[in-house]
């Protein structure tokens, strides 16, 4: 793996200067990605914060080429980029040998809401391309409305805690296991908050022909209501809790990695779900003593959805 | 000249899109466009072209991987029909703005709802300000042709508008008539090498493409991009006579028919043209003042060529393949009055909404078109009719 002075040293593909808040995961999780690779790489991204704030025209934040098309196709537009290129190298107009990584990014609405179908089709046609979501668990753009990546009991603008309903009724939808459904050569999950796992898993991904997909928490302090400085620490927490392992499956194969490989071995505690929610405002209200139970019940679904990933990693 | 082939209007778009050999073909199918695209798949399959087929998942997908193909430089083709280019229409637009030349082969068809698979041109008057430059064909002849045209217009640059060679679905899509074809040679040398402008895929050259753009530059932009669709005209004049000079064709933005010494027209597009031209034979043999322009360029729309055409004839039918609900008369009348506005003795104008959902056109109901015309009294004064419709 590369090392962090070495990481240090290469040149930033997404510039200082963009709009994203203070302390936003999304912007971290670019920066890493796009620095854990030397390959020149043509960005697609989907409409959202990471597409507004990055490119305010007449600015960019991009020193890559960059597209944006609209909210619920960032996967088929650069599916069609990769398709040109290797249009263009069959017929010699670029040389054989020439190397561009397609990426597309999406939040969680663009990935797992309006764009699972584009992104699902992409995958399915064998793209060459890396699709990373930054899931930042609701549709944060348009001012923090639920999606389905929200998890089970968090407010948000369209599922507020009232005084009848505790936030979001629902469990969120595991789209890494969709993804991993799709029998794909790479698929990931990865947090800010290790961030040697996740530049270690775009290393590996580059390498790999095909299509790939990443699926990144992404802590966003306005939303999830934590301070700016706290989304690397939530980032890790949300790892430790074991809500969001760090796993890989690659050809059918499922790994645990990072901190979620040495939580699974005993090495590392796993921490109690609550010590990752108490963290954030949006789920403030489950620690009433009239929502124990909905407590109890979010830290059930976890232990299962965390034992079914252990039973599948052993294989 | 290449070969002369009996094609249905779909597969002479195939034949031609064969011939143009594009980078990339992205498309999902749709009746009645579907035989294009399977036509096209063979040629894939067989090693005759280059191209990189992308068989999306939806319309929608289609039109959005042309468009980062489209992003990263080459030529790019695709064909949807009714439903299917409604699901696009918000990428049909996105296309435009980013000033990509795709040509986008439209196999006219009724809009859902009640679901009709047959033609009528409600799909493309429902994008006719997306920002395309749309073309209407009256033959798969027409249609062939218009496939090369329509890369030397919309590649142009002075233009780099995408481009939509519209059919009517069925009618022309799935009739079989003698096509005229160009040797391969001829079609390559015409439309030339692609010639890529910002290329997304030039990573010694960043640029970013569809960034947020709000009040400060979004209104100079489509400004902008309005001074593209008017240069779209001159240029398609050009491109359709020195393609009609150097192929021994006849082609130009619109068809006249009888015109000159008309004292009576109809103005329509597309297949329905074909018919009101036996009509006007018919009626001519027996003396008849009539006439026809048919428009093949439909935007952008030539309104000052309209009015020198139709200027001095006393009656006018617009036949419209299209409603525009609470609107006063189909888009084809809406624009060809409002192009009349300016004369100092104005033709009566009416329209005719006819066909829609692929309800047949007849030689007796054009002629009953004209007869209204001809036994007017007065000058018409822009009413809206539905013909070949119970309860009329």
């Amino acid at each position: 793996m590369t090392s962090l002075k070495q990481l240090s040293e290469r040149e930033e593909r997404l510039t200082g200067g963009h709009r994203l808040c203070a302390g936003c995961g999304a912007s971290i999780i670019v920066r890493q990605i796009l620095l854990a690779t030397d390959y020149p790489v043509a960005v697609s991204c989907a409409t959202g914060c990471l597409e507004v704030s990055t490119t305010l025209y007449p600015y960019t934040a991009w020193k890559t080429p960059f597209i944006h098309n609209a909210f619920e196709n960032s996967a088929v537009t650069i599916s069609g980029a990769e398709a040109m290129f290797r249009a263009q190298k069959r017929i010699g107009n670029i040389p054989e040998d020439a190397k561009v990584k397609f990426i597309a990014f999406g939040g969680d609405g663009g990935t797992y809401d309006i764009g699972i179908q584009s992104l699902s089709g992409a995958m399915e046609r064998g793209h060459d391309m890396l699709y990373v979501c930054y899931n930042n668990e609701a549709y944060m753009n348009t001012g923090i409305q639920r999606s389905s990546a929200t998890p089970r009991g968090a407010a948000t603008t369209t599922s507020p805690a009232g005084t009848v309903i505790p936030g979001k009724k629902e469990y969120p939808k595991d789209l890494t296991e969709v993804m991993a459904g799709h029998h794909l050569p790479y698929v990931a999950q990865a947090s800010p908050g290790y961030y040697n796992d996740l530049i270690k898993k775009v290393e590996k991904a580059m390498e790999i022909e095909g299509p790939k997909f990443l699926n990144t928490i992404s802590p966003c302090p306005r939303g999830w209501r934590h301070p700016a400085n706290a989304a690397i620490k939530v980032g890790k927490l949300a790892v430790d809790c074991c809500f969001w392992p760090l796993y890989e499956v690659i050809d059918d194969d499922y790994e645990l990695t990072g901190q979620s490989k040495k939580i699974a071995d005993g090495k590392r505690d796993k921490i109690p779900v609550a010590d990752y929610l108490k963290t954030q405002g949006r789920f403030k209200h489950l620690f009433a003593p009239k929502n124990e139970e909905l407590l109890e019940n979010i830290q059930k679904e976890v232990d299962k959805r965390w034992e079914r990933l252990i039973k599948l990693s052993q294989l | 000249m290449g070969k002369t082939l009996a094609l249905a209007g779909n597969f002479a778009a195939a034949y031609a899109s064969k011939q143009i050999n594009p980078q990339v073909v992205a498309a999902y199918p749709i009746t009645p466009q579907t035989t294009m695209m399977e036509k096209f798949s063979e040629y894939v399959a067989n090693g005759e072209v280059d191209t990189e087929l992308v068989c999306v998942e939806s319309e929608h997908s289609a039109m959005s991987a042309c468009v980062g193909a489209a992003a990263a430089g080459g030529r790019v083709i695709t064909s949807t029909a009714a439903n299917g280019l409604a699901l696009m229409f918000e990428v049909v637009y996105i296309a435009s703005s980013l000033r990509l030349p795709i040509t986008m082969c439209v196999m006219n068809r009724a809009l859902s709802g009640p679901i009709n698979i047959h033609g009528d041109h409600s799909d493309a008057m429902g994008v006719r300000d997306s920002g395309w430059i749309q073309i209407f064909n009256e033959n798969p002849q027409e249609v062939y042709d218009t496939m090369f045209q329509a890369c030397k217009i919309g590649e142009h640059k002075d233009v780099r508008l995408p481009v939509m060679v519209n059919l009517d679905g069925f009618i022309t899509s799935h009739k079989i008539e003698r096509v005229d074809t160009l040797d391969d040679k001829q079609v390559t040398d015409y439309i030339g090498p692609f010639e890529t402008m910002y290329s997304l895929i030039d990573t010694d050259n960043p640029v970013t493409y569809g960034p947020l753009d709000l009040f400060d530059y979004y209104f100079e932009h489509k400004r902008q991009q309005v001074e593209a669709m008017k240069h779209a005209l001159p240029v398609a004049k050009s491109v359709m006579r020195d393609y009609s000079k150097q192929f021994d064709r006849d082609y130009d933005i619109m068809e006249d028919y009888y015109l000159d010494d008309a004292d009576y027209a109809i103005v329509t597009m597309s297949s329905t043209a074909g018919t009101t031209k036996f009509v006007v034979d018919k009626l001519r043999a027996e003396g008849k003042k009539v006439g026809l322009l048919k428009l093949r360029l439909f935007r952008p729309f030539p309104a000052e060529e309209v009015r020198e055409k139709l200027a001095g004839l006393k009656q006018i039918a617009v036949l419209d393949r299209s409603d525009s609900f609470g609107a006063f008369g189909g888009p084809l009348f809406t624009e060809v009055r409002n192009a009349l506005y300016e004369l100092d003795e104005r033709p009566g104008v009416v329209d005719y909404v006819f066909g829609l959902g692929g309800r047949d056109i007849n030689a007796e109901q054009i002629t009953s078109v004209y007869e209204r015309l001809m036994s007017a009294t007065e000058r018409l004064a822009g009413d809206v009719n539905y013909l070949g419709v119970r309860g009329e």
